[in-house]
């Protein structure tokens, strides 16, 4: 099919049902809408295979930033009566990824549905139990997710026997105590096994070998409330609600300086100038836009030439970026980019677990570099410095994707705001300040 | 000595984990829960409770940014500093904030009242920039804001 030419249908099928006054859907209220009707339709019509194909079906790829295809990820978990238990599943609900807030307004307003997407997606990889790894900031989301798994126990969608189906699924909500690296797949492992939350070599995958030497998968919270949906309206409706070939609906965001900052449910595949212009409303009054990263803190700069590609994962990857979680962060005329950069990288100096030497002592020393720059203390050569460290930190050279991450808004900083840098350095001084 | 209460519930949380040193986090913040932070003699009690070492679990303590080793006030003001909340100006809250309370961040007041840290984004974004206070969410503020903000906090 031609991508240019897919109409999707429009529908909201994460947030339709969400209540107006900014209250959680009562285990009533979801059930009335039609919740926990894909549960009942997995467990009585479908094989815990039936659920793995229709989800690689549908062309679901997870919403944490990686866009890795959630079927294909299951499909690695050893299935059948020899498989090693117990086994377990996590909903990534570490949302630490800086401008990211999607997650919580889907555990705020739906938690339910989190809960049912889980209880299906443990049954289709046939998982013992379930934990939602949930950042402890998100003190509300905690309340409103213990009040939905209580209610769920008491209804017999978890615990034994679920819905007389035999299928048994025990669920825990584990609050962490912050670090963003715990939302690295396997620093996360590590931190639900009481330990400090550094990252574990690959392979083995945590599909063979996750928690306690289990196998295990981590979905990302948005990629399991998509799932009870899939099962229930099937693979096919799914992909109807895409501009592209991957299937769904995406919650965009976008913050920063413009007109209404906020969250949105939009086909996948929406452009960029959409997002920013219609539900963002543009730039607030006087400012003027230069930039955005796509996708939170860790996706490389889009400019004013990409604002008509569409936000999926190929698209911007296609412009030199990521689509990451989705939720920009809008930079305008007013912000410096020296500033914005090093602001950054600040940020993922400070959250770098230590465990390697690169990222460790690599991102302090571009931190230093940057703040040279900004305060008018930047030399001749520092620009090419901080290219070698972005070779330095590349993908490869780290145990995980904190340090990569980091440098991509740099790297792209260097390329469309160089100008920006250079006035730095030769000014001695910032020129926005 | 912890009390008999967080004893409880520590025990209490064991069960929700596979294994006891599982529950390290968690039995952790039940003793800040009722103590504000954790000091290294309820860290030993702890670890004595999840069978590990005081030093391991010490490392697991020192890793997490929200496990207090060391006195807080009553009151934790988490100043987000990421990067929706610079864009908005969170400097020019931050620096009202230290003016304010005449600490810088780290610090706590002589009246043992607050305690400022900075923190890496809260996940509201939309109402940048924020702080965090004792778990709650304050969003869109500006400095003129801060002192009536913080007068509802004794």
């Amino acid at each position: 099919m031609n991508e240019k030419e897919k109409r999707p249908n429009i529908e909201r099928p994460l947030t339709k049902d969400m209540r107006t006054d900014g209250q959680a859907l009562d285990i009533k209220e979801y059930v009335r809408a039609g919740g926990y009707g894909g549960l009942r339709k997995a467990l009585r019509e479908m094989t815990p295979g039936d659920v793995q194909k229709a989800v690689s079906d549908s062309n679901l790829r997870g919403r944490g930033g990686a866009g890795f295809p959630t079927g294909k990820k299951w499909s690695f978990v050893p299935m059948g009566k020899d498989a090693p238990h117990p086994g377990f599943l996590i909903s990534n609900s570490d949302e630490m990824e800086p401008g990211t807030f999607k997650d919580r307004i889907l555990m705020e307003g739906n938690p339910h549905q989190l809960i049912e997407g889980m209880i299906i997606s443990s049954y289709a990889i046939q998982a013992d139990y379930a934990y939602i790894f949930l950042r402890m900031e998100y003190g509300e989301s905690a309340k409103r997710l213990s009040k939905a798994i209580a209610e769920a126990y008491a209804n017999n969608y978890l615990g034994k026997n679920i819905l007389g189906s035999g299928y048994s699924l025990e669920m825990r909500l584990h609050l962490s105590a912050g670090r963003y690296m715990c939302g690295e797949e396997t620093g996360l492992l590590n931190s639900l096994e009481g330990r400090r939350a550094t990252p574990r070599a690959k392979p083995p995958y945590p599909q063979l070998c996750g928690l306690w030497g289990k196998p295990t998968v981590v979905n990302n919270a948005e990629t399991l409330s998509n799932v009870p949906h899939i099962v229930k309206n099937g693979a096919q409706w799914f992909r109807g609600l895409s501009c592209t070939d991957d299937g769904g609906t995406k919650i965009y965001g976008a913050s920063g300086k413009v007109r209404r900052p906020g969250a949105w449910e939009l086909p996948l595949g929406t452009t960029v100038r959409e997002i920013l212009e219609e539900h963002a409303g543009g730039m607030r009054e006087g400012l003027r836009f230069r930039g955005l990263l796509p996708g939170g803190a860790s996706t490389g700069f889009l400019i004013e030439e990409h604002l008509d590609i569409r936000m999926d994962f190929d698209s911007v990857q296609k412009a030199g970026s990521r689509m990451g979680t989705g939720t920009m962060i809008v930079m305008d005329d007013r912000t410096c980019p020296v500033g914005m950069v090093r602001n950054l990288i600040k940020f993922f100096a400070r959250e770098s677990c230590g465990w390697c030497t690169p990222c460790r002592d690599g991102l302090p020393w571009v931190e230093d570099i940057l703040h040279a720059i900004e305060t008018g203390k930047g030399r001749h050569g520092d620009l090419e410095l901080l290219e070698e460290h972005c070779a330095l930190l590349a993908p490869g050279n780290t145990y995980c994707a904190l340090a990569p991450g980091a440098v991509e808004p740099l790297q792209s900083a260097l390329r469309y705001f160089r100008e920006d840098f250079e006035r730095h350095i030769t000014q001695k001084s910032c020129p926005w300040r | 000595m912890l009390t008999e209460t967080e004893r409880r519930e520590i025990e209490q949380e064991l069960k929700s984990y596979g294994r006891k040193r599982a529950a390290g986090v968690e039995a952790l913040k039940i003793v800040q829960r009722h103590r504000g932070w954790v000091s290294d003699e309820h860290l030993e009690e702890v670890a004595g409770i999840l069978g590990v070492t005081p030093d391991e679990l010490d490392g697991t303590a020192t890793f997490y940014s929200l496990v207090f080793r060391r006195e807080v006030g009553r009151h934790v003001i988490l100043v987000c500093d990421s990067i929706s909340c610079w864009i908005t100006g969170y400097e020019d809250i931050l620096c009202r904030l230290q003016n304010v309370l005449g600490i810088g961040l780290g610090g706590t007041t002589p009246d043992g009242r607050f305690t400022l840290l900075p923190v890496c984004c809260l996940g509201v974004c939309e109402q940048a920039p924020a702080v965090l206070i004792d778990g709650k969410v304050h969003g869109n503020l500006s400095p003129e804001k801060i002192e009536s903000l913080l007068e509802k906090y004794e």
